[in-house]
């Protein structure tokens, strides 16, 4: 135990102290081996965040847009220069994986697609449509 | 011993919920709710498959053009009312997907609330700041 008992009843841990004497997680990361849908679960988590910043971006290049001016000039030239382009193409690239991954959600959903095979085409769509969608974007750019 | 609490609710009450009383008013057991969640998530989804595409469809069909060209898009109220209802429901979107991110990996005390409203917040910020300057486009330019 890593906490120590006290002979007299102590007041119940507040949230603070709870993670201070949390247990240890059962690893997993570190431990089990890599599986696809596993990586292609965590990555359309993180693409949905990276588009939630995205988006704000996003809104604020059509402010840029809408003012005009000095500003909009800056950023419309930088997203034309080779950096700007790599956030475009990462940013298509994250867009359709989102796009993908949720796809192969929703067939879940529906309550296909959850044996072995169906699970190996679905996740192996997902994981390489988007990059081909997105070098043919790059590519036409 | 002190005074018993009198459990006052009716047979049918109790038989329905067997949760003891101290687990009963810190209100663990099944939450009760979420389903809305998970329904309004996979609407919004569906919504965004159409109006994502078109939206990256039209800007990647213009993304050579000038400033003129891009008001002169804002200025046909389709295009306009396309990119409005696609900014107002990606918003919905993303404030769904990050409100369950929040709830996986924040649970200290002030910190978990404080993380839910920032994240209504921000949603509603880019909301309203798309649809402005979106209005901007459309009436100006």
């Amino acid at each position: 135990m890593a906490k120590k008992a006290k002979p007299q009843a102590a007041a119940p841990p507040q949230p603070s102290q709870r993670v201070r004497h949390a247990r240890p997680l059962s690893p997993h990361i570190q431990i089990y081996r890599w599986t696809l849908p596993m990586a292609l679960s965590i990555l359309h988590r993180a693409s949905g965040m990276a588009l939630y910043g995205g988006m704000a971006l996003f809104v604020g290049f059509l402010w840029l847009l809408a003012d005009g001016g000095g500003a909009y000039r800056l950023a419309d030239g930088w997203l034309r220069s080779p950096l700007g382009e790599w956030l475009l193409v990462l940013f298509v690239w994250a867009l359709l994986h989102h796009l993908c991954g949720g796809l192969r959600h929703f067939v879940w959903d529906l309550g296909y697609g959850y044996g072995p095979r169906a699970t190996s085409w679905l996740s192996w769509l997902s994981a390489l449509l988007p990059i081909a969608g997105a070098a043919l974007l790059w590519a036409e750019a | 011993m002190m005074g018993s609490a009198q459990d006052l609710r009716s047979d049918a009450a109790r038989a329905h919920d067997l949760r003891s009383d101290a687990a009963r008013a810190q209100g663990l057991g099944a939450a009760g709710h979420g389903s809305g969640h998970f329904w309004l998530q996979r609407v919004s989804a569906v919504a965004n498959i159409p109006l994502v595409l078109a939206l990256l469809i039209a800007c990647f069909v213009h993304r050579d053009a000038a400033r003129a060209e891009w008001l002169a898009l804002f200025r046909s109220p389709f295009f306009a009312l396309l990119t409005m209802v696609a900014i107002g429901n990606i918003c919905w979107h993303m404030r769904l997907g990050l409100q369950v991110v929040i709830e996986d990996y924040v649970h200290t005390g002030w910190r978990k609330g404080a993380g839910l409203m920032a994240n209504d917040f921000a949603a509603a910020l880019i909301a309203v700041g798309g649809l402005w300057a979106v209005l901007r486009l459309f009436l100006g330019g």
